[in-house]
């Protein structure tokens, strides 16, 4: 009933455990599950995974520990994304593509391209990025449902 | 392509069990960084060909709707990352031949990329 105020039909979070490489994509996947199973087009359903995928990918290079939240509503998904962790000292040069300070190990493992914030924007309707530096990072993002077929079931519960 | 004359092509083994080799396969993306991956593997059912074997090419591969994943240089993944493949339906083959004679081969038939360039240079 409170959700019915915001209009949010849906809120799920999930933990990123910073330095946990072995599981990372994991969430996005758990993200994707939901979308698809909600029924949204496969467009909204690639570009919020590729959004979250590279979000999950930042809290688990960086960062100590991190919160993903999915919102639903009738108009837009909304991603939010905060963590613990070094935070980012120049926020618009790390918006940059190719401007990286990921460390040997984080290479190793492909990632550290400094494509993932671009690769965020990219693939969103709206992105907003904050950081204090040594405490953390804050990440929203939102992809517009804007003709989707609103016959999604979840977009009618409780209508 | 089908996946099976992409196997045979590359004296590839498909290392995912029962997989459906008569999967047709029109775009390919080659990339060794997973934002690359994300970024240039557009259009779903591509072909990855990669050298990064760990369990996050599966998930990245799940999230753009690879048609499968191509391993060259001889790299295998380990076996938590072939279940996780198993688990998302994600046909995985490998080849000996090097990541260019691997594109050279596949190009010379008649397959190309999922995007020729890109927009702007990058640092």
């Amino acid at each position: 009933m409170s959700g019915a105020e915001n209009n949010i039909h849906l809120h799920e979070m999930f933990h990123i455990a910073g330095g946990n490489f072995t599981n990372a994509g994991s969430i996005s996947s758990q993200v994707k599950k939901i979308l698809k199973e909600a029924g949204f087009s496969s467009r909204v359903i690639r570009r919020t995974s590729i959004a979250t995928f590279e979000a999950e990918m930042n809290v688990i290079c960086y960062a100590s520990r991190g919160n993903l939240s999915l919102f639903i509503t009738p108009d837009f998904l909304k991603i939010v994304v905060e963590d613990e962790g070094i935070g980012i000292p120049d926020v618009d040069l790390a918006m940059q593509e190719g401007y990286s300070t990921a460390s040997e190990r984080i290479h190793e493992l492909g990632f550290g391209a400094g494509m993932g914030l671009s690769n965020i924007k990219n693939n969103t309707d709206g992105m907003i990025l904050t950081s204090k530096f040594g405490q953390g990072t804050h990440l929203e993002f939102l992809i517009s449902l804007e003709g989707e077929d609103k016959s999604v079931p979840l977009l009618n519960a409780g209508g | 392509m089908k996946l099976r004359e992409i196997r045979d092509l590359l004296d590839a083994e498909l290392i995912t069990g029962d997989a459906n080799l008569d999967k047709e396969i029109k775009y390919v993306n080659a990339a060794d960084l997973i934002s690359d991956v994300l970024a240039y593997s557009t259009g779903p059912g591509a072909l990855l060909i990669t050298g990064i074997i760990h369990p996050q090419v599966i998930y990245a591969a799940n999230t753009m709707d690879l048609g499968a994943i191509l391993f060259v240089r001889g790299k295998r993944p380990n076996e938590a990352t072939l279940q996780l493949a198993i688990e998302n339906q994600v046909p995985l083959l490998t080849t000996r031949y090097i990541m260019f004679e691997t594109c050279g081969r596949l190009y010379q038939l008649g397959m190309r990329a999922c995007i020729e360039k890109v927009k702007n240079v990058r640092g």
